[in-house]
């Protein structure tokens, strides 16, 4: 343990040094140029950093997967399109890409829904930091953490026994139930449980875009449609939702990406188990509890390639912003 | 301010009664939406300080009531037993690096990407710009295969370089947005004094954008902190004595099944510094998230 404090010590102190001393170091490499090229040699060397580590940890690396995503288990032979094949044809796939879809479609339902609501509501109380907190927080938390905090509300206990799951005996005070939430695979139940773990987490970050957005918007033009007698619905539909639905557009598209992604929930809660299972953690399975890397890496680029029509909006978006600018 | 507002708005006792009428189903909507956000972290908490048996026997609420039992006992024993206080300090040593070394690495490329010009550097922030979605499941296998040629699985380096990766494209597109929104003149008359582009850059750019950096120190402190996947798969189970909190939590669970006493516990000390972080520096971490929005 000590040895892993002074290491610890020596890369929190050393790291810096060694980064701060590469930028001093690039004026130095610098005086060997003649003037006329030191601003085009210079971004390049404050660059050079960045561009390294995105090049090794993100972009070589997902070349590499769909160039593995062609080869055998071992990575020995070609088998063209043979992983994607088996991809498609495997019941248990295409259990986890229907649960992925039922992820997207749900997750950003709601937590849209409820932070614009949220949003909207805190809006006209005194007290609206707090509830924003209250909201807020398990934001900062861990999947890891809110999954062991929600298996305490969906505990079952057989009937007849004292049920100790919030929901449960909540559910038992007025005679219903109890329910083996995390077990009912008809209609894909204890999917939506896992949803709503993730909704109760997300919703405040979706609330703090969209109050951000709602104390941009002029309130003289609010005013303006209340003295001319509209009523607050219709000053919501006609004037707040409209100029709001850039910024939902945002919040949405980044939980399209978290439901896509969706994986420490899932891994925690039910390891995938009882029709629950998602993309990211069949990835996982295949990658370590069968060992098929050609396999697991025709599912990560299927993941990938879902990502991708998300990650052409948001460049086109950012242009549009830049172009603004 | 607020001391002006509520002079102006203390209101003569029936207008008060009036209008607390009509907002009763907004403060009754929000109660309700507040009890439902509290009640399952409370539930845990709870049970985190109560008896192995008890936990087992009753539900969450029936300890807020006498006789009271509540223990310090989960705590010392996932702390003492379940290896809890290694992975505590391995969440440290993971994540204080991994949080460093990407905020000096996206300021450099920041300060570029708003200052100086070169070829290709629209082209190529975009890039970054799509870089920020690229799923961590599609770099999982090469890099794990890299680690391992170089022996670097189950060590703390190979979790700070992939995360100091993984945090680049967020980093440097918030930065970016910060930095290139600063004045112009600033740099200009730093340049005309015969300023370096490396003085302008501690003694201007970096002063300048404290509030930015603040915000991404907390993202990417909170990203690594509450990290699972990428420990496990660069640490792997195989090195217990290297993982950080959220892995072994993960197992408590996965492997205890009900055992919710010491997973309650265990939980809390996890959610213990971000929950400090979190309440500590609220503001930055809202500015974060709402000057960082593309990300996902």
């Amino acid at each position: 343990m000590t040895e892993k404090l002074l290491t610890a010590v020596i890369v929190v102190i050393g790291v810096p040094g060694v980064l701060v001393g590469y930028i001093w170091g690039t004026e130095q490499v610098l005086r060997l140029f003649p003037e006329r090229l030191k601003p085009t040699v210079r971004p390049w060397l404050w660059l050079a950093p960045a561009l390294g580590f995105l090049g090794l940890f993100l972009v070589y690396p997902t070349i590499g997967t769909i160039i593995r995503s062609l080869q055998d288990k071992f990575g020995k032979e070609w088998v063209g399109i043979a992983n994607y094949a088996w991809f498609f044809g495997n019941d248990d796939a295409l259990s986890a890409l229907k649960n992925n879809l039922l992820w997207l479609v749900f997750l950003t339902l709601f937590v849209v829904g409820i932070g614009l609501l949220v949003a909207v509501l805190v809006d006209r109380v005194r007290y609206e930091s707090f509830a924003k907190s209250v909201i807020f927080v398990p934001l900062a938390i861990s999947m890891v953490a809110a999954g062991a905090i929600w298996l305490n509300m969906w505990l079952y206990k057989p009937p007849g026994e004292p049920q100790t799951g919030t929901l449960n005996a909540a559910i038992g005070v007025v005679g219903v139930g109890p329910i083996p939430w995390s077990q009912v695979t008809d209609f894909s139940v204890n999917t939506f449980m896992l949803i709503i773990v993730m909704t109760w987490m997300w919703s405040g970050f979706a609330m703090v875009i969209i109050s951000a957005a709602l104390k941009g918007i002029n309130p003289e033009l609010m005013e303006a449609a209340r003295t001319d007698g509209a009523n607050e619905l219709q000053i919501f539909r006609g004037i707040v939702f409209p100029l709001l639905v850039p910024t939902l557009v945002v919040v949405a598209t980044t939980m399209i990406i978290t439901a896509l992604k969706a994986f420490d929930i899932v891994y925690t809660m039910t390891g995938g188990q009882l029709d629950t299972n998602v993309i990211a953690n069949f990835m996982y399975q295949e990658m370590f509890n069968v060992g098929n890397y050609g396999r697991a890496s025709a599912v990560a680029v299927v993941l990938l390639i879902a990502i991708v029509p998300i990650m052409f909006f948001n460049i086109g978006r950012f242009r549009a912003q830049e172009a603004v600018r | 301010m607020t001391t002006a507002a509520a002079t102006l708005d203390a209101p003569t006792s029936r207008s008060w009664f009036s209008r607390m009428r009509g907002k009763i189903g907004l403060h009754t909507a929000l109660v309700i939406l507040m009890i439902v956000w509290l009640v399952p972290t409370v539930g845990l908490l709870v049970n985190s300080f109560r008896p192995g048996s008890e936990v087992d026997g009753s539900g969450w609420w029936t300890a807020l009531f006498p006789p009271y039992t509540f223990t310090f006992e989960n705590y010392a024993h996932v702390l003492s037993q379940a290896n809890l206080g290694t992975n505590f300090l391995n969440s440290l040593f993971i994540s204080i690096p991994a949080t460093v070394i990407p905020i000096f690495v996206a300021a450099f490329a920041a300060y570029a990407f708003s200052w100086m010009e070169f070829p290709g550097r629209n082209i190529l922030f975009v890039v970054v710009v799509g870089l920020l979605v690229v799923p961590l499941q599609a770099t999982l296998i090469p890099i794990l295969t890299l680690f391992a040629s170089w022996g670097l699985v189950g060590t703390f380096l190979a979790v700070w370089l992939a995360h100091t990766g993984y945090g680049l494209p967020f980093a440097i597109y918030l930065l970016r947005n910060f930095m290139g929104s600063l004045p112009r003149e600033v740099f200009e008359s730093a340049a005309i004094d015969g300023a370096s582009p490396v003085t302008a850059f501690f003694r201007l750019a970096i002063p300048m954008s404290v509030p930015a950096i603040a915000a991404l120190a907390i993202f990417q402190f909170l990203f690594v902190w509450n990290d699972l996947l990428v420990a496990l798969i660069y640490i792997n189970l195989i090195h217990p004595d290297s993982l950080p909190m959220t892995v072994n939590i993960a197992n408590l669970i996965t492997s205890h099944g009900g055992g919710t006493e010491f997973i309650g516990a265990a939980a809390f000390l996890s959610m213990a510094l971000p929950l400090i972080v979190f309440f500590g520096l609220q503001r930055y971490f809202v500015r974060g998230i709402v000057g960082g929005s593309v990300k996902g």
